[in-house]
């Protein structure tokens, strides 16, 4: 271990890491943010899950190398692009079951007490079953975040710069240290998004906060 | 649809058919990684699992790996160790197995630990000992679930020795890395889209296993929903 060379590039170190960070938590997002809609249509015309959770399943099953490189001929060389669409797709796939699990955890009681109580359709949805599947949902971004940062990494293959570039360099100079600090680095990162999600959970479920344990959905 | 169509060019030359870096041969190698990788995983991870499961001690064990596990930069690691251990096949077996065993042993432990009360004292009320319980009862009832965990560390692993090659392996990466290095891109896409084909037949008969492994009182019930024991 050589520590002196950390503080020589703590530059280029960080720029790295936040870069990885970019990587990893942006295609998660975007995932998020298909998913969603996609879920509840799964939800409402329960024909539409079978084939698309077979389609996810496909999807979940391809090398990422192999979909990077299959993807960069349609973008300008070393770009993000490929990697944040392989990315995305990737985590669409482990977040389309939570969003639809979660939604149909919500017991049907308590949909048919927020009917009763007037709730519209689309109210229900945005104020009573997703506040419940957002344990399950989150629970899924937890798992497409820490994959999409350590995945990320592999980016650099096809030459988008993240973390893995301390991977490559330290391997092609036979120089561990750098190895080292990609790894606890990428890490780190993994375990800080892992802990804002966790926050996140809390944050946002404000009625599981008061008796111990798992209340709430069942 | 440049990414077919250099493939399949790539594919078309019967000179890529042949010899030590033929793709029979290559697929066979890849395969061959991937194999050793999954029975060692299988020989760690499933008893463990299993008995975790069965015996509800160390479940902290499984909670960690299962959050861990997903973290571990699969690249990194293999670099790492291939500086240290060079010509050692530990260098790639490691990070692999590392890979491989979470899903495995979650899935084993959910499966067993998750077997119904009811099932497990119907069980123990005919007189089946611990180890008959185990074997008799609770693995055939958690089989969907092992299957699943080993179906998805199959996945990871195919996937994942893909990037092996990195550190001068054989396999379908070998392409794929090789073309990268020398810019062209006929390797790169024909070696990606043999491994998206493999990737895709390893699932297909992971989902085949299953329909042999799990017993046939549970396909029942699948095909039926639940059943719903009167009350």
């Amino acid at each position: 271990m050589t520590w002196s060379w950390i503080p020589a590039n703590s530059g280029e170190i960080l720029s790295l890491t936040a870069k990885n960070a970019l990587l990893g938590v942006v295609p998660a997002l975007i995932g998020l943010a298909i998913s969603l809609p996609l879920g509840i249509a799964c939800v409402r015309w329960g024909w539409l899950y079978p084939p698309a959770l077979s389609g996810v399943n496909i999807l979940y099953a391809l090398p990422s190398l192999a979909v990077f490189v299959a993807l960069q001929p349609y973008f300008e060389v070393e770009t993000d692009p490929p990697v944040i669409i392989a990315l995305t797709v990737f985590s669409l796939c482990v977040l389309l079951p939570s969003v639809v699990d979660g939604l149909r955890a919500v017991p049907e009681h308590v949909r048919q007490s927020a009917t009763a109580m007037g709730f519209g359709p689309l109210r229900r949805l945005t104020q009573v079953e997703m506040p419940l599947a957002a344990p399950v949902i989150i629970g899924g971004l937890r798992v497409a975040t820490v994959s999409s940062i350590s995945l990320a990494s592999v980016g650099q293959l096809i030459g988008v710069s993240s973390l893995g570039y301390l991977f490559i360099d330290g391997y092609q100079r036979a120089f561990p240290t750098e190895i080292y600090v990609g790894i606890t680095l990428l890490i780190i990162l993994a375990a800080a998004a892992d802990l804002l999600l966790v926050l996140s959970r809390w944050w946002l479920t404000a009625w599981r906060r008061g008796d111990a344990g798992e209340a709430g959905v069942t | 649809m440049t990414f077919l169509n250099d493939a399949w060019n790539w594919l078309n030359h019967a000179a890529h058919w042949h010899g030590s870096g033929g793709i029979p041969m290559r697929i066979l190698q890849h395969l061959g990684y991937s194999g050793v990788v999954l029975l060692i995983a299988m020989v760690i991870a499933l008893p463990l699992g299993v008995m975790i499961g069965h015996t509800g001690r160390g479940t902290v064990v499984v909670s960690t790996l299962a959050n861990v596990g997903r973290a571990i930069p699969t690249l990194g690691l293999l670099v790492l160790l291939a500086v240290f251990l060079t010509f050692s096949p530990l260098a790639w077996i490691i990070p692999l197995v590392a890979l491989a065993v979470p899903p495995i042993l979650v899935n084993a432990y959910e499966g067993v630990a998750g077997v119904d009360r009811e099932v497990r004292d119907a069980a123990r009320g005919m007189g089946m000992t611990g180890w008959q319980r185990l074997v008799k009862v609770e693995v055939p009832v958690a089989m969907p679930l092992i299957v699943l965990g080993l179906r998805t560390a199959a996945i990871f692993v195919v996937a994942t020795v893909t990037i092996i090659a990195y550190i001068g392996l054989g396999g379908l990466g070998r392409y794929i890395i090789d073309g990268l290095a020398s810019y062209r891109y006929g390797p790169v896409a024909g070696g990606a889209l043999v491994v998206i084909v493999l990737a895709l037949a390893v699932q297909a008969l992971f989902v085949g296993l299953s329909r042999l492994l799990v017993p046939a009182g549970l396909r029942e019930q699948a095909r039926h929903g639940k059943t719903e024991l009167p009350t």
